[in-house]
């Protein structure tokens, strides 16, 4: 199959940007989109054009680095792939695709389609963990979890932190991927101890690196690879007021303690 | 060179005690005033980093991904050993340490391996506080599944996503340090040389990807961390960023490098599609429990698996091992795989896969029940190939996976460098020969939380450093020849891409160097390897400038050094004139044709030497004694 690309090139972050069209021959529909992308990439080496630059590292799926805007879609016309997953069979011959990076303030536009997520690791940073010094840990079974929490929390902590969540919200919120970190954590009995303070800390920290309001869109879900549910947004909602409540009469706001 | 390797001696199951007591320890308050340097965020550079920082150390993380989050242990999918016998299987750190020694095919130390399984317990336990959401039973305790044909049910597992559930784990405690200031992070940096200053590490080379700059970095000691090297071969199950470079450059510098021919090959990948194909998807392993798998009789048969009639059908692994069927180990399996494919009986593409069906467990248990233990690896295959492995049966092939290679370490972890530790898959390792299913996270994460920083400390407490900063004239001799480098490589404007040139490494590696490996196929790569090397030099294309973000620039450092090590791996594949675990010589096979080691020569650790530019390097030899798992063949008849 023959298709037509119409990619986003950014020399660096201060390059205003601009699409270029790129038409790519003789695509093999067995071949993943970065593949295609590798393939048009090797052509224009040997033209001496400098390849587009784009993020990826497991090809599988798993690891999060890719992320591309496709038509309009983070990672995609097909649900729950991520775009290194996604193959050009989903595509018609002939087809025009228009390829963007993630687009949000807090994730700054690097090169092409790279962008900057280290807000991501700066959020989980404050908060996204259980204080567990190497050592100091019980035996496995002494606290069992029931079953349904386990299972819970699994489907929570699958996210990838690829950021798709992010580039499909209007208001560029990162509420599903904190919300996935609180809810896989809260979830568990050995995440209670610091759950008030968590929460509060990671709402704060995700409001300062400037991602936007969450107005229940659902978008995130929908371009989630994971299928991550917008039900842990409402289980962090509760557990966000409680802490909230339950911090003002020592007199402290919101996120006063991060 | 000597190999030393410290390794206690005395009754196996008291030496870790022991030798830790003996260890030196850093008065608490000194700790703060070390720096200590990690390359690598997967499971070993992540969990030594936390939990140096947590003892007070300064660390210093490094890695080439955008976030430490994504190391490659991400992608580990089955599961982490531990003997806890939780399942009352008659399961035993003892057992662990024998089906280790044994699985391996006798080629790595006792005492090591002995302080794994040892350690195997506390890492579950840790790592179960720290949140990662294992699999449990209904009464809320943890589940166990039995993996890679061992007797005992001693896998811990997170569904399909243990590597990525440890990972995160290790993961947000680094992430607690470099909140609390304890961890300075550097993502998106790449080591591209080793500082050594009066024959210690000292200090790291770096280049920031994102910008292009050369940065000088000095600490106490170096930790080396960086994953394994398969990605030599191209096409592997590794994420596409996973090199040889920070180990090569630390070789080159003097770290002796262990028994490089030891490479895995997995049995169970989907096969390649044709020549645009950038990586390999591995299956787990699992789906052997209930898959058969078979080829045609005949050569060359096109006709559609279902029209292909049960007596016109070979279900090898079955008829040659019938006491295992589809169950004889990794290596075993993937070399059957091979040998119906060179017959000409091979399916799909090329001729290069096998039919893996589960046709009769559908008949038996019902597709339910096979969607139900399996129903996401289905999906992925169908993701991949447009096929319904339910209607028809899958096509696999076996494709490089994991290296037991790397660097040599003692059993403080440290390798031939003073100061120089070298942790995961990275190091030569516990796994000898072979890796069992399960244990590469076991031992990283072993390495990182629970030895290193005894180790470590050892080394700090007795070692007078002189100080040493960015300005060192060694240091600024090191930024300028790792600057030069870079520079010649953009230089040479040449007609052909980094990636052309590493597939054709790749090619010559898979074929002389692959799943079995002869005197001639070795020499021919030994000739071929420095050719390639000559062209790429003369004859690359690096595009852009090296003061940007050149995801080209990048390659093309990583793929030099690839043809560099290429050669060596090839070099100790030809000395090793036996065959053992994932090194299949076929010069060296029973009568029946099965692997036959040879333990009167080669029950050693390799251990290579750099010998300068242009000259043969030093083979050096550690001695392997067994004084608890008795040397015998490995028979799956
Ligand atoms: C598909 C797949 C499935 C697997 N499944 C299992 C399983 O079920 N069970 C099991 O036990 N094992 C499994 N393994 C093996 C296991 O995942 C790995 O051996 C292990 O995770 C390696 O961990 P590591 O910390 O040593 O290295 P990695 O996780 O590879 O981390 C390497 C780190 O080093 C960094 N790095 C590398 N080079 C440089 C450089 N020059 N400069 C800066 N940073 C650098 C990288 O950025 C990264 O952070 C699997 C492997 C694969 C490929
Ligand atoms: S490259 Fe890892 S998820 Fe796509």
């Amino acid at each position: 199959m023959n298709v037509t690309l119409r990619v986003w090139r950014q020399k660096n972050a201060y390059d205003p940007g601009r699409f270029v069209v790129y038409p790519v021959a003789d695509v093999s529909p067995d071949m993943s989109f970065l593949e295609m992308l590798d393939v048009l990439n090797e052509g224009l080496i040997g033209k001496g054009e400098e390849p587009i630059a784009f993020d990826h590292d497991c090809r599988e799926g798993i690891c999060g680095t890719c992320g591309l805007v496709i038509d309009g879609i983070p990672h995609g016309p097909r649900g729950a792939t991520t775009t290194c997953q996604l193959h050009m069979r989903a595509f018609e011959d002939r087809a025009q695709i228009t390829i963007e990076p993630w687009r949000a303030a807090a994730f700054p536009v690097v090169r092409d389609l790279v962008v900057d997520r280290s807000a991501f690791d700066r959020i989980i940073s404050v908060g996204g963990f259980i204080s567990a010094p190497t050592g100091s840990a019980p035996d496995g079974n002494a606290l069992p979890v029931p079953k349904t929490a386990s299972d819970l929390a699994m489907d929570a902590a699958q996210c990838i932190g690829c950021g798709a969540c992010v580039a499909a919200c209007p208001n560029a919120s990162a509420m599903l991927f904190v919300a996935a970190k609180v809810s896989h954590l809260g979830l568990l009995p050995q995440g209670q101890p610091e759950r008030r303070e968590r929460v509060r800390k990671m709402v704060a920290r995700m409001d300062a690196e400037g991602f936007g309001k969450c107005t229940n869109t659902l978008e995130c879900e929908a371009a989630c690879p994971k299928t991550i549910s917008v039900e842990f947004i409402a289980r962090m909602n509760r557990d966000y007021l409680v802490a909230s409540l339950l911090e003002r009469p020592e007199g402290k706001g919101a996120g006063g303690t991060g | 060179m000597e190999l030393k390797s410290k390794a206690p001696s005395g009754p196996i199951e008291k030496r870790w005690e022991k030798y830790r007591f003996e260890l030196k320890l850093v008065n608490p308050a000194n700790k703060r005033k070390f720096t200590v340097l990690v390359v690598g965020s997967g499971l070993a550079g992540a969990s030594a980093s936390a939990s140096l920082a947590e003892l007070g150390y300064n660390v210093r993380c490094f890695c080439f991904q955008d976030s430490p989050r994504r190391a490659h242990s991400i992608a580990a999918q089955g599961g982490i050993n531990a003997a806890k016998n939780y399942q009352n299987d008659g399961d035993s750190v003892y057992r662990l340490f024998y089906d280790t020694v044994k699985g391996g095919d006798f080629r790595a130390r006792e005492s090591n391996v002995h302080r794994l399984a040892e350690i195997s317990v506390n890492i579950i336990d840790q790592c179960v506080a720290q949140g990662v959401p294992f699999a449990r039973e209904y009464g809320g305790l943890l589940a166990n599944r039995s993996f890679g044909g061992t007797q005992v049910s001693r896998t811990f597992y997170a569904r399909g996503q243990t590597g990525q559930q440890l990972l995160l784990g290790a993961y947000q405690a680094l992430a607690r340090q470099i909140g609390l200031g304890k961890v300075k992070m550097f993502p998106r940096t790449e080591m591209l040389d080793l500082l050594v200053v009066d024959g210690r590490a000292r200090g790291l080379v770096t280049r920031d990807l994102l910008t292009g700059k050369l940065d000088a970095h000095v600490g106490d000691a170096v930790v080396l961390a960086t994953g394994g090297y398969g990605n030599l071969y191209y096409l592997s199950t590794n994420a596409k960023g996973c090199n040889v470079t920070a180990i090569w450059r630390a070789y080159r510098r003097g770290a002796a490098m262990g028994n490089p021919c030891f490479t895995q090959i997995h049995p169970t990948c989907i096969p390649v599609s044709g020549e645009h194909q950038s990586k390999l998807t591995l299956m787990s392993e699992s789906l052997r429990n209930d898959g058969r798998i078979w080829v045609p009789l005949k050569k060359g048969d096109a006709r559609l698996p279902k029209d292909i009639p049960e007596n016109e059908r070979d279900y090898y692994l079955e008829r040659r091992y019938p006491a295992f069927g589809n169950l004889v180990p990794r290596d075993v399996a993937s070399r059957a795989a091979k040998a119906v494919c060179d017959e000409g009986r091979g399916v799909g593409p090329g001729g290069l896969g096998v039919y893996l069906d589960f046709a009769d467990a559908i008949k038996r248990l019902g597709e339910p029940a096979i969607r139900e233990k399996y129903g996401n690896l289905f999906e992925m295959y169908e993701k991949i190939t447009d096929e319904n492995g339910y209607q028809r049966p899958m096509r696999i092939y076996p494709a490089i996976h994991y290296a037991m290679g790397g660097l040599w370490v003692d059993y403080n972890l440290m390798t031939t460098i003073p100061g120089l530790y070298c942790l995961g898959e990275a190091n030569f390792s516990d796994h000898g020969a072979n890796r069992l299913g399960a244990s590469a996270l076991m031992q990283g994460l072993a390495d990182g939380y629970f030895i290193l920083p005894y180790t470590i400390g050892d080394y700090l407490a007795t070692e007078k450093l002189p100080p040493v900063d960015e300005n060192h004239p060694a240091m600024k001799a090191l930024q300028a020849e790792v600057a030069e480098r870079t520079k010649k490589l953009l230089a040479v404007r040449g007609k052909r891409t980094v990636d052309s040139f590493h597939r054709e490494l790749g090619k010559i590696m898979w074929e002389d160097c692959g799943m079995s490996r002869n005197e001639k196929g070795l020499t021919h790569a030994l000739k071929r390897i420095p050719e390639l090397r000559d062209e790429y030099h003369r004859n690359v294309s690096v595009l852009g400038g090296s003061e940007e973000l050149n995801q080209s620039l990048e390659k093309a450092g990583r793929v030099a050094d690839f043809l560099e090590f290429g050669e060596l791996l090839c070099l100790d594949a030809l000395e090793r004139r036996e065959s053992c675990g994932g090194h299949y010589r076929e010069e060296a096979v029973t009568p029946e044709g099965e692997a036959a080691r040879d333990d009167a020569n080669f029950c050693h650790v390799s251990g290579w030497e750099y010998a300068g530019p242009g000259k043969k390097p030093v083979l050096n030899k550690e001695p392997l004694t067994f004084e608890y798992v008795k040397l015998t063949e490995r028979k799956y008849k």
